[in-house]
């Protein structure tokens, strides 16, 4: 049951093969029984998901369910849902239950999928190797010794060792696209604004966006229509309507012009994964699509105005944590100026700490104009690049990381080598713009992703795309040993 | 350019954060390293350039001020380290 995709699942259902009780028992056990080794997930919640799986077997037998009904999945821990610990991967939420669901959360409830759990990730999503959760390192299946990527690690390492279907994700910088194609799935990061930010946890709120990982494109294309589309509870929730992602996946791609940036392939990218991504090309070029060079010439200053936006937003986002009317609280303050401190200074660990330095340094006084004003103008000037490259080309395509997965622990000790791992997927959230990684190939043995991005709101073409592509190949179908 | 401890201390203070002794070292040699690293955008010639408001060119969306939810203090109240009587408790401020 664990190897079929979501639409196999849904057929099966409908078609009482198994049911949704049986196979949301058969993942508690797979979680169970696989898991510790892996650390994917903060919080398993069986009980509640027997309660859902059941009663989506009465909606099924009733002839009501939809699509989705009766799935199984896991949420990042990022997510608000009522009533289940969400810890956001920090000490600071250890503690915190929430008393509402997030928007994401809601509407795929109302769609009457599964919640099984909620998957580890790094501490406020700040990370891009798992490695600074509260809850332990998450590794990645097919090589333990190795980091699945982040921030959404937890969620890559669940979907890739077959443990859900799917995961919901947020990439801020790339913490969608970097970990599937690390651990060899498709990931989605859709235009800023299509999804709902209500009630997932806030990191950079002019980057933050939802999204899921899944093993197909076809599969992420059937749950980002559920949990799309406008929500007056969010602010900067766009009013778009949301079309029909799985009805256009068999598009031809014929006469379709794909752009490749030429400083996403230049000497810091890893010779093979080079080679997987240029075979890819030419599977669209066997497909109808023509391919050119373009260039983004201030791709290279996208890492460091990231590091002044993201920490910026980060810092002003974070000061809520205070202590006082939810999550951790130091023992014994002296006095309120101590609590601040202390419940802080203990309750975040060091990399959120230094985001949140560096972002109060960067707007403090007689420095705001030097580095946040510069950065937005940067920001700008990355966007402008994107938005001329659409004008010759539908869709650009790169490696989604500069190279396979690296070991655990063999970036933690300088944070700027850490930072320049995600050169790739960071103006893509700089600009809004929806971004997707798929599978397509393995170097020494671990999985690579080949990036598509779009102009904003392409993602049904995208998705197009990307389906097409896995019709031709089968990188999306490897597993790894022992899953 | 490197950040002196006096000037991580102030940083430290203005974000509520304790960084104890045998941080500090540690702290303000990285913090410097990466403020070293976003200085490259000074670099980028940006002078006929707006600084980017929205992503998506987007408006603020307003509504009317009007009630459309409950009070439900209560529900909150439940995640908070110490309340009384409906009021979150913090160490004395005014002696």
């Amino acid at each position: 049951m664990h190897k079929k995709t979501i639409a196999e699942l849904s057929r099966s259902l409908q078609a009482r093969e198994f049911s949704s009780v049986e196979l949301t028992r058969h993942l508690l056990s797979r979680i169970d029984a696989l898991d510790g080794g892996l650390n994917s997930f903060i919080t398993v919640t069986a009980e509640g998901a027997l309660a859902a799986a059941a009663a989506a077997d009465e909606r099924i037998a009733r002839g009501e369910g939809g699509p989705l009904t009766g799935i199984p999945l896991a949420h990042k821990d990022i997510f608000c849902t009522e009533g289940v610990r969400t810890s956001c991967g920090s000490r600071m939420l250890d503690n915190f239950v929430s008393p509402y669901d997030a928007t994401v959360v809601s509407r795929l409830k109302d769609a009457g999928m599964v919640m099984l759990g909620k998957t580890n990730m790094d501490e406020f999503a700040m990370g891009s190797s798992n490695e600074t959760s509260f809850y332990g390192p998450v590794h990645n299946p097919w090589d333990l010794k190795t980091v699945p990527g982040g921030s959404s690690g937890g969620s890559a390492a669940a979907v890739a060792a077959r443990l859900a279907p799917v995961a919901t994700g947020t990439d801020t910088g790339g913490s969608i696209r970097q970990p599937a194609a690390l651990v060899g799935i498709t990931g989605v990061k859709p235009t800023y604004g299509r999804v709902s930010r209500y009630g997932m946890i806030a990191f950079a709120s002019s980057l933050d966006q939802a999204g899921v990982l899944t093993r197909t494109a076809e599969d992420a294309a059937l749950v980002l229509e559920a949990m799309s589309g406008f929500d007056p509870r969010d602010s900067t929730s766009s009013p778009a309507p949301v079309p029909c992602y799985h009805g256009s996946l068999q598009e031809s791609l014929e006469g379709l012009r794909v752009g490749v940036p030429e400083e996403f392939m230049d000497e810091g990218l890893d010779s093979e994964n080079r080679a997987a991504v240029e075979a890819a090309l030419d599977v669209y070029r066997a497909l109808g699509a023509t391919v050119s060079t373009v260039s983004l010439p201030s791709l290279a200053l996208s890492v460091p105005t990231y590091y002044v936006v993201a920490p910026a937003e980060a810092s002003s986002n974070l000061s809520r944590f205070d202590g006082v009317r939810f999550g951790y609280r130091c023992d014994d303050p002296a006095d309120l100026l101590d609590l601040y401190q202390r419940s802080r200074g203990e309750g975040f660990g060091d990399e959120v700490k230094r985001r949140i330095m560096t972002g109060t340094y960067v707007l403090s006084a007689g420095y705001y104009d030097a580095y946040y004003l510069k950065a937005q103008k940067v920001r700008e000037l990355i966007a402008r690049e994107f938005r001329q490259a659409f004008q010759h080309v539908d869709v650009l395509m790169g490696p989604t990381t500069p190279a396979p997965a690296f070991e655990l622990g063999a970036k933690t000790t300088d944070p700027i080598t850490m930072y320049l791992n995600d050169i790739y997927t960071i103006a893509v959230n700089l600009a809004g713009l929806p971004g997707v990684s798929i599978p397509c190939g393995l170097v020494q043995g671990l999985p690579v992703g080949l990036q598509l991005i779009g102009p904003h709101f392409s993602e049904a073409r995208l998705l197009n795309v990307a389906h097409r592509y896995q019709q031709e190949s089968d990188w999306h179908q490897r597993l790894p040993v022992g899953y | 350019m490197s950040l002196t401890k006096q000037e991580v201390e102030s940083v430290a203070r203005l974000a509520r954060l304790e960084i104890t002794e045998g941080e500090i070292g540690r702290v303000v040699e990285k913090l410097s390293s990466i403020i070293d690293f976003v200085d490259q955008l000074q670099t980028a010639n940006t002078d006929d350039v707006m600084p980017m408001a929205h992503p998506l060119d987007m408006g603020q969306r307003l509504r009317t001020d009007e009630i459309f939810e409950a009070d439900q203090r209560n529900r909150y109240q439940v995640n908070a380290p110490e309340v009384e009587a409906g009021l979150y408790l913090v160490p004395k401020v005014i002696e």
